[in-house]
C-alpha cells in the first residue's frame, strides 16, 4: 500500500528535476529546508530523524539535492521527505513537506479491532513494516 | 530542429545583455586591463559554447574557477562581484549571487568541525559564486595539526565534481599566493584562470576619485584638485598604501574635514553648491601633507 503523506503523494513519484523545481519555489520564499528520513511510517510518527541541519540562506537547490542525494544513498531504502520551514511571524511552521524516497515494497497497515465495555470497539492502525526492529524493516 | 548551420553571435550576445554589461565594466572599472581581457574572453567562450549548444555540437562545462591577486585595494573584491553578475547573465550560474568567506568561515577549531563547516559554505553558495579572500590562509604549513588541509580537500572535490553548480575565486597577495599555490598543486592546476590585478597609475587612481565622488554627489574644486594629484604622488610612496582603498580612505576624511569646516563657518547659510564641493583646504589638513613639510 502506498504510503500518502504530505504534499504530492497522491501523485506519481516526483523525478529529480520536478524535486529539484519544488526546492527552488522553497528557496525563492526564503524558506529553510531540511532532509528527514524514518523507516516507521506511522502517521502519528510525526518527528522523523533529521539528516544533517535545516539548511539556511541557500539561494539554489543544488545544496539541498546534495543532502537529498546523500540521505538516499546512506537509506535507500528508508522514507525521505524533504520540509520547508517559514520562520515569517505569524506562520513559524512547516510549508511543505513531501516524500522524495521510498521503500520498493511497502506492505501498508493493519487495522486493530478491539471490543471494549458494551458494544464499544476501538480501533488503531498499526504499520506491517514496524513488526522488525528498526534498522531491519523494509 | 531544423538543420541551421549558422548562428548569430551578435544577436546571442545581445540577448544576454552582454554589450552592455561589457560596456558597464569599461566605464566602471577604471585601469585593469589584464582584467577585462580575460572577462571579454570568458564571456566570449560563453557565448560561443551556447552557439555550439543551439547546433547540437558538444560542449563541456568549461571550469570558470579564478584566482585573483594583486596588491591590497586593486579591486578583487569589486570584480569578483561583477564576475558573478556577468556569469549569471550568461546562464553560467543559475542565481549570480556572491558569498564572500574568509579562512574562519571554513576552517572549523576541533576535529569534525571542519567538514559540515566547508560543506555548509559551499551549499549556501551553489548556484553563484564562492569568493575566498586571503585564500591562501587556508593552508598553515607551520601548523601540522591543522585542519585547513581539510577544507582544501572538500573545496576540491566539489570544485572538480560540481562545476556547472558554483564556481570558486581564490584571491590574496601575489607572493603569499604563490606559496600557497606550490604547496598545494593539485589547486593550481584545477583552476584555469590565474588573473593578476596590476596596480593602479596615479592618472587611473585620479580617475577613480572622480568616480567615487560622482557616486556620492561630490565635486572637487580646482585647487582641490591639484591637492588631490599631489596627494596621490605623495600617498604612493608612503608605507601601507592600499591602491584605490587608500583614495577611498583620504575622500572619507576630506568629507569629515569639509562637513566640519561648513559646521564653523558660524551663521553663513550653506549652499548647494557649498555642500557638494571639497575645497583644497579639506584635502591638504591631510597628514600626508604634513610629514613632507609641502603645505602651503
Amino acid at each position: 500500500m502506498r504510503l500518502t503523506q504530505g504534499t504530492f503523494s497522491f501523485l506519481p513519484d516526483l523525478t529529480d528535476a520536478q524535486i529539484r523545481a519544488q526546492i527552488d519555489y522553497c528557496l525563492g520564499k526564503g524558506w529553510a529546508v531540511s532532509v528527514e528520513y524514518t523507516d516507521d511510517p506511522h502517521p502519528r510518527n510525526t518527528y522523523w530523524e533529521m539528516h544533517g541541519n535545516p539548511m539556511f540562506d541557500l539561494k539554489d537547490a543544488a545544496g539541498v539535492m546534495a543532502e537529498v542525494d546523500a540521505c538516499r544513498k546512506a537509506f535507500p531504502r528508508h522514507y525521505i521527505k524533504v520540509n520547508a520551514f517559514d520562520s515569517t511571524l505569524g506562520w513559524e511552521a512547516l510549508r511543505l513537506s513531501f516524500i522524495v524516497n521510498r521503500p520498493p515494497a511497502e506492505p501498508g497497515f493493519e487495522l486493530r479491532r478491539e471490543e471494549g465495555p458494551g458494544r464499544q470497539q476501538r480501533y488503531s492502525t498499526r504499520s506491517y513494516a514496524t513488526d522488525k526492529p528498526e534498522g531491519g524493516r523494509y | 530542429m531544423s538543420e541551421a548551420t549558422t548562428i548569430d553571435l551578435e544577436a546571442l550576445a545581445r540577448e544576454a545583455g552582454l554589450p552592455a554589461l561589457l560596456a558597464d565594466l569599461d566605464a566602471s572599472l577604471i585601469g585593469l586591463v589584464p582584467v577585462k581581457t580575460r572577462i571579454r574572453e570568458i564571456a566570449a567562450l560563453l557565448v560561443v559554447d551556447r552557439a555550439r549548444q543551439s547546433l547540437g555540437l558538444p560542449s563541456a562545462a568549461p571550469s570558470l574557477h579564478m584566482c585573483f591577486t594583486g596588491n591590497p585595494g586593486t579591486g578583487k573584491t569589486t570584480v569578483a562581484q561583477r564576475m558573478a553578475q556577468i556569469l549569471h547573465r550568461l546562464g553560467f550560474c543559475r542565481k549570480g549571487h556572491l558569498v564572500s568567506v574568509t579562512r574562519d568561515d571554513l576552517v572549523g577549531q576541533f576535529i569534525g568541525h571542519t567538514a559540515p563547516k566547508t560543506k555548509e559554505v559551499l551549499k549556501r553558495a551553489m548556484g553563484g559564486v564562492l569568493f575566498i579572500d586571503e585564500a591562501y590562509y587556508l593552508y598553515r604549513p607551520e601548523n601540522e595539526r591543522d585542519y585547513g588541509m581539510e577544507a582544501i580537500e572538500i573545496l576540491l572535490q566539489v570544485m572538480e565534481n560540481q562545476r556547472d553548480d558554483l564556481v570558486v575565486i581564490l584571491a590574496g597577495y601575489k607572493d603569499r599566493m604563490d606559496t600557497f599555490f606550490r604547496a598545494n598543486p593539485g589547486l593550481s592546476s584545477r583552476i584555469a584562470h590565474h588573473v593578476d590585478f596590476p596596480d593602479y597609475s596615479p592618472e587611473e587612481l585620479l580617475s577613480i576619485a572622480g568616480l567615487m565622488l560622482a557616486g556620492l554627489q561630490y565635486r572637487l574644486s580646482e585647487p582641490a584638485r591639484q591637492a588631490l594629484v599631489e596627494y596621490i604622488d605623495l600617498r604612493r610612496a608612503r608605507p601601507h598604501f592600499a591602491n584605490a582603498r587608500s583614495i577611498r580612505n583620504a575622500l572619507d576624511r576630506a568629507r569629515l574635514r569639509q562637513a566640519n569646516r561648513l559646521f564653523a563657518s558660524v551663521g553663513a547659510s550653506v549652499s548647494r553648491e557649498a555642500l557638494m564641493t571639497l575645497e583644497a583646504e579639506d584635502l591638504r589638513a591631510s597628514r600626508v601633507f604634513a610629514a613632507t613639510g609641502s603645505t602651503p
